[in-house]
């Protein structure tokens, strides 16, 4: 947990206030829509198809219970009960009144909380591995880095109205959890021969209407360098970014006109005459960031205590231990996926309810925190082992233990129709159908591992382009109709999906999902090769057949 | 369209030259671009103050051999959510050390001020006449900035320095 000092409080209550004035300027018509809207979309506030959209960022997703506790209070008193956990860690409330907005926001700024650039044409919510700090394969904490560059561009005067929408993402780990190379700017922590960590700088990557893996500018950066590469690249971008036409505004379009390597030669002109300046890190600095950082006094605990063992008679249990529970780096703890994927229920939405219930259980089990991750799921990240078979029971309690983390029915989703102005077509009636026909998690595990995205419309927010399965909604002649993807993938081998056929009506869509998943079975070399490797292996064609085989 | 310098309203007392009309002897007078350019050897000599009217799409570097002898300089912003100007703002202070008049021209509004002012401008055509008096307030509406950038403000970075020593080890 990053704990707030008095710097980072004073700022956003003064943001609270600033965006409290510009609100009653709104109200009383001194504003135009046209000049409030990105002054609001700075402050994550959307106009969506029925109201007003708030968005709160969830930084490197980490919430403390307290946090937790205010969402399920704003969730109450200014929404309709309930809040969505989308794929960019932040949480979005789908109800509220512009003129409430103001103390919405002075509430959640008293837990820290705050909407500041989570959307608009400015730098967004810095997002990281939902495991930072407890995964076993990680070099080091990257929030302590993803803080650094939250602060440096949080109201950075330059780049607060830059050509389009600009997003950071860092890993750590061996294996990337945050998908670094669809970012504008995807930051990879290694560790050089001489012992010292540094980043991996990955540019240019994004998906939307023009998908693209992002691409390495540099290799190895120095950690004091960080904030004046960054500055560097975000100068380049904003100076000549395009302006002209809004679906070449983002920086992967800079990039790719320019071509990679021109880019990185103008970043480098840029940071030589910037690297020694201010920005240049000073690990006392760093230090006293670090030193903000709460950690939990761990016990000394031994791996599979006996509790677990007696535990794992039970059928139900072991399924839910198994499929959602995670090694921690410290003996004795383990890491606890909380599915927001029920059967037949929305992805990614919880209740206050709910939202106090895991707050108060994250109190008991997890030392007060809770983690978000960009799979819209949640996660108890210090849970002592012995603890499992109580919070499982608790957990299921509250419908959060469905064993289906990683597998067909833990679906990510964007709102689509169901909320969104540019939608197609709906997101979240298909996500809930597959659920309802994988509900046989027998049949869901003997697939196993394969994620589905679906995005309502070309601008891609639940990402289908990187979808094991991606399912786009598209419109003919007025009716919702599907486009499938195969074989997209955001880890290390990050890979765009490829198109398997001519899109179907809505009606269909969830036949082609489970059409897909029977033809991988027979596909499949064994039991044991995953879906995207399959897919690699034999391409589509296979799939194509038999899908369209009986259409 | 209100001028403000130092917080106040003030009478404008540069002329525009709009491209090849004459420019005026004695007057402080503004010029685009592409006509300072031009005749900037001779421009430069002038005893009047001259200014100069620069494009956002043009870099700065350009116009980095005349700074000495430029009293303003005005960048545009050709609607509020065009933000490269802010760029040239801040490579006009901190690269090539730009002393005169920065003045920000174009779609200006009360919420962008602290902005501008923190990219380096000090003087501010202001589109609407009811900002004017907002002014102030608007720029003084922050009292913590998480990065340094033209204006001077102590950042964080500096003033988190400051206390380390005082740190605990916890
Ligand atoms: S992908 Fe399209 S429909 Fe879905 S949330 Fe984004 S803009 Fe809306």
């Amino acid at each position: 947990m990053y704990i707030y000092d008095d710097f980072d409080r004073t700022l956003v209550q003064e943001r609270v206030r600033e965006f409290g004035d510009q609100v009653n300027r709104r109200l009383s018509g001194e504003l135009t829509e046209e000049e409030f809207k990105p002054l609001r979309l700075m402050n994550g506030v959307y106009l969506q198809l029925h109201a007003y959209m708030l968005r709160i960022a969830i930084p490197y997703g980490t919430l403390s219970s307290d946090q937790m506790r205010m969402l399920a209070h704003v969730a109450r008193r200014y929404d309709r009960n309930y809040g969505h956990f989308t794929t960019r860690q932040n949480i979005q409330f789908n109800w509220i009144k512009l003129k409430e907005l103001p103390d919405a926001m002075a509430d959640l700024a008293r837990a820290g909380l705050h909407g500041m650039q989570t959307s608009g044409n400015c730098v967004r919510n810095v997002t990281t591995d939902q495991w930072a700090g407890v995964a076993p394969d990680e070099i080091e904490d990257p929030r302590i880095w993803a803080e650094l560059l939250r602060q440096h561009l949080t109201l950075h005067p330059e780049f607060s109205f830059l050509p389009r929408k600009f997003k950071v993402a860092l890993t750590a780990a061996a294996h990337d959890r945050a998908a670094v190379k669809i970012h504008d700017i995807g930051l990879r922590m290694h560790r050089n021969g001489a012992g010292e960590t540094g980043f991996e700088v990955i540019v240019g990557g994004g998906l939307g209407r023009t998908p693209f893996i992002g691409k390495t500018i540099k290799p190895f950066l120095p950690k004091r360098d960080l904030l004046s590469y960054v500055e560097a690249i975000m100068r380049t971008y904003n100076q000549y970014g395009r302006r002209d036409n809004i679906y070449k505004a983002r920086m992967k379009i800079l990039v790719h006109e320019l071509g990679a390597e021109k880019f990185a030669g103008e970043v480098e002109e840029e940071w030589q005459s910037i690297k020694d300046g201010p920005l240049a890190l000073d690990p006392a600095v760093v230090a006293d960031i670090a030193a903000r950082f709460r950690y939990p006094q761990y016990e000394l605990l031994a791996d599979n205590p006996s509790e677990l063992a007696r535990a794992r008679e039970d059928n139900r249990f072991r399924l839910w231990l198994d499929n959602s529970v995670t090694n921690h780096k410290v003996a004795g703890y383990a890491i606890v996926t909380l599915s927001l994927k029920p059967e037949g229920g929305p992805p990614g939405d919880a209740t206050a309810a709910q939202m106090d219930t895991i707050a108060e259980l994250a109190d008991r089990y997890s030392h007060g925190e809770i983690r978000v991750g960009h799979e819209q799921n949640l996660a108890l990240p210090h849970v002592a082992q012995r603890d499992l078979p109580t919070l499982w029971r608790a957990l299921d309690g509250i419908g959060v233990a469905t064993p289906n983390v990683n597998l067909i029915s833990d679906i990510i989703a964007c709102p689509g129709l169901d909320y969104c102005s540019l939608a197609n077509a709906r997101s979240i009636p298909v996500a809930e159908e597959i659920t309802r026909r994988f509900r046989d998690l027998d049949l869901a595990r003997n697939v196993g591992p394969l994620h589905i995205n679906i995005s309502g419309c070309i601008n891609a927010c639940g990402h289908h382009h990187i979808g094991h399965i991606g399912i786009l909604g598209v419109e003919k002649n007025g009716e919702e109709y599907y486009q499938v993807t195969l074989g997209g993938r955001a880890d290390d081998s990050a890979e765009l999906g490829t198109i398997l056929g001519p899109a179907v009506p809505y009606a269909e869509i969830a036949d082609v999902v489970e059409d897909i998943a029977t033809a991988y079975l027979e596909l499949r070399a064994r039991p044991g090769e995953l879906f995207v490797d399959t897919v690699q292996r034999v391409g589509v064609d296979p799939f194509r057949e038999r899908v369209y085989a009986a259409r | 369209m209100p001028l403000v310098k130092a917080g106040r309203i003030v009478e404008d007392r540069f002329v525009r030259v709009v491209d090849d009309a004459p420019v005026p002897d004695g007057a402080a007078a503004i010029l685009p671009a592409a006509r300072f350019l031009a005749d900037a050897h001779e421009l430069v000599l002038r005893q009047a103050p001259i200014g100069v009217v620069w494009p956002n799409d043009r870099k700065v570097a350009e116009l980095a051999p005349y700074l000495d002898w430029i009293a303003l300089v005005a960048l545009v912003f050709p609607n509020f959510r065009d933000g490269c100007a802010y760029s040239q703002a801040r490579l006009l202070r901190e690269r090539y050390h730009f002393r005169g008049e920065l003045r920000a021209t174009g779609q200006i509004l009360r919420d962008q001020c602290l902005f501008l002012q923190r990219a380096g401008f000090d003087a501010f055509e202001l589109t609407k006449a009811a900002d004017a008096p907002a002014f102030v307030a608007a720029v003084q509406r922050y009292s913590v900035f998480y990065q340094p950038a033209a204006d001077g403000r102590a950042s964080t970075l500096t003033a988190r320095l400051a206390r380390v020593p005082q740190h605990s080890p916890s």
